[in-house]
């Protein structure tokens, strides 16, 4: 972990709620896809975790949904501000538990971190099958770019206004390797039709790296903490 | 050169700063951070006799310049503690932590005291009479002076080690709790535990807390601390450890004028996991600046 301050390159908004932010800075301590940074706001006591979109050796990309104060100070940031953050939190995807088929599957919110897991895992050779899902056309984001890293995409919407009408699972074969970020509803659903996976969990955070117990969750393992032992548990250990 | 010693329980400590109780874990998560021998002492999470998942979630909350928790006690039982946390603590601390007892009767007070009471890495013992986040325990002996007396007796009777009772600030006069805890034996009492209180999402229209309320700490209860150490300061004649909403080498000296010998930092380290680093870094530049010389001179310097 690192405290870090980061330069606002750019803001701009992908779809509904949705907003991209890109930040220059020291990355060192960034490692797997799917983990996060823990963002300082001024007049926020507490941090926003932002799981990593993607990242390169000086700069790095969020993408993040307005749903509250800290998300619309967030929107309102320019670029040439600044943002504190702890970096390098949580312990992400593992690709090396990955067969050489495997599912990515994001939802919402849970969608940005799936990019950086994707770009690595065709970087490695697997083959990956892609799907996003949506409530409607309006929130859709990061379609082409998915499929501009050479992979099958599908994208479904609640509504049927976009890509597929229905749930992320409609599109799911049954039995495969999954990797799931989303809300809950979703990954319990996709957990039921792989054969097994790695699933991204999302819990409200006091630290974001170990120290108050905040953000527990019950697996098979016993407690384990979301921000550390996770935000990653794999299928076995999931216990809903 | 200003003097940052402290004497707790004739015990000397470099510095009176003391990560507080839940907000450091076991310790050795943020000895990656900085080199922990740095700090007076650490205050371990709060342990119970038998392992505790603690409250539903979500159990935390954000709230004007502070945060709500509702964690209930998360530990894995007094007995793994001192088996798998203790020497990982002691590989990476070389001085005596304190250990945060609850309970959920005075007989699992005492039980957990005697193991810990028999632990090197141990220096004081902190009887946690104030969890507002657990029921028919925790915070029912602080708020009451005749329970909270018959804890201090009970662990006073049964150990060796120095015994803080560590208060509730959901009373109505704090100074009789720690007027009571020091006629049965107490060697110091630290204070103050979280305040409760709640939130609720308009979005939802339901508390944001799966446990409905919650304990408040940070920033935002620091006058509420400071001025209950004055209070019992004027009370007791044993050691007060301070604590609540400490976030700056300034906090630490406010605490100290206000009556407290040593001083506990909590939330702060959550927001900053350097924050005692930089409290133990920046107090001998504000003693300057103020012309302390010797920080155990101030205790209690502004009655
Ligand atoms: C590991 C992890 C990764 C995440 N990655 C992303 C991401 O890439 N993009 C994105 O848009 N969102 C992500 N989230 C959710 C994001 O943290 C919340 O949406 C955000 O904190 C809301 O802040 P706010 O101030 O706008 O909302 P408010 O409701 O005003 O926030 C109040 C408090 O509740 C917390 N909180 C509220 N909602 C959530 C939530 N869903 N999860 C955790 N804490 C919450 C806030 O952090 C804050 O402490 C992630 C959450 C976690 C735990
Ligand atoms: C997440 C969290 C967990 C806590 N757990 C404990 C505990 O196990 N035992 C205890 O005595 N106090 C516990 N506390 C209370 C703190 O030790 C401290 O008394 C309180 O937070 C006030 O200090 P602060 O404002 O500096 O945080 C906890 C506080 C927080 C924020
Ligand atoms: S958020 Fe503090 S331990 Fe996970």
């Amino acid at each position: 972990m690192k405290n870090e301050t980061y330069v606002i390159s750019s803001n701009e908004k992908l779809a509904r709620d949705i907003w991209r932010m890109q930040l220059v800075g020291d990355t060192s301590e960034f490692g797997n896809p799917g983990q996060f940074v823990n963002i300082a706001l001024a007049g926020n006591y507490l941090r926003r975790p932002i799981s990593v979109c993607d990242y390169d050796a000086n700069s790095f990309t969020i993408i993040y949904k307005v749903v509250g104060e800290g998300t619309e100070k967030m929107s309102r940031m320019e670029r040439g501000m600044r943002i504190d953050a702890l970096t390098g939190l949580g312990n992400g995807f593992d690709t090396e538990l990955c067969p050489k088929e495997c599912t990515v599957v994001g939802g919402g919110v849970g969608v940005p971190p799936m990019y950086a897991l994707t770009r690595k895992l065709v970087k490695e050779g697997h083959t990956v099958r892609v799907i996003l899902g949506f409530n409607s056309a309006e929130d859709v984001f990061y379609e082409d770019q998915f499929r501009d890293l050479g992979c099958e995409v599908t994208v479904t919407t609640v509504d049927g206004s976009y890509g597929e009408k229905g749930f992320v699972t409609d599109a799911m074969e049954e039995g495969t390797y999954a990797l799931a970020c989303g809300p809950k509803p979703m990954l319990q659903a996709v957990f039921a039709k792989s054969s097994d996976g790695q699933f991204s969990m999302e819990e409200r955070m006091g630290c974001g790296f170990g120290a108050c117990m905040g953000c527990t969750c019950q697996t098979n393992d016993g407690p384990r903490r979301v921000c550390k032992d996770g935000p990653v548990f794999e299928k076995g250990a999931v216990a809903w | 050169m200003v003097n940052t010693k402290i004497m707790l329980n004739g015990i000397e400590i470099d510095n009176p700063v003391i990560p507080a109780s839940g907000t450091f874990a076991f310790g050795y998560e943020f000895a990656p951070m900085y080199d922990l021998d740095i700090l007076g002492s650490m205050s371990l999470k709060g342990t119970t006799a038998q392992a505790r998942f603690g409250n539903p979630t979500p159990r935390i909350a954000e709230t004007p310049s502070g945060m709500l928790n509702s964690v209930g006690l998360q530990n894995p039982g007094v007995d793994a503690v001192i088996r798998e946390e203790l020497p990982k603590l002691e590989k990476v601390f070389h001085k005596k932590a304190v250990a945060n007892i609850s309970g959920f009767s005075v007989e699992e007070y005492v039980e957990c005291a005697e193991k810990f009471d028999a632990c090197d890495a141990i220096g004081w013992l902190e009887i946690n009479i104030s969890c507002p986040n657990v029921h028919g325990g925790g915070m029912s002996f602080g708020t009451d002076p005749c329970e909270a007396a018959k804890v201090t007796a009970a662990v006073k009777k049964a150990v060796k080690k120095p015994v803080w009772i560590k208060l509730t600030p959901n009373v109505t006069d704090i100074a009789q709790v720690a007027k009571a805890c020091e006629e049965e034996g107490a060697d110091a009492v630290s204070m103050i535990n979280t305040i409760l209180g709640m939130r609720i999402d308009p979005k939802t229209r339901k508390p944001i807390l799966a446990n409905t309320m919650g304990g408040l700490s940070g920033p935002a209860v620091f006058p509420v601390a400071l001025r209950m150490v004055w209070q019992v300061f004027e009370k007791i004649s044993i050691p007060i450890v301070g604590m609540g909403g400490v976030a700056s080498a300034r906090d630490v000296i406010e605490m100290m004028l206000a009556g407290a010998t040593a001083v506990q930092v909590g939330a702060a380290n959550l927001v900053d996991p350097w924050a005692c680093e930089k409290i133990i870094r920046d107090l001998p530049r504000v003693m300057e600046e103020l012309k302390i010389e010797n920080l155990s001179d101030i205790i209690g310097g502004a009655h």
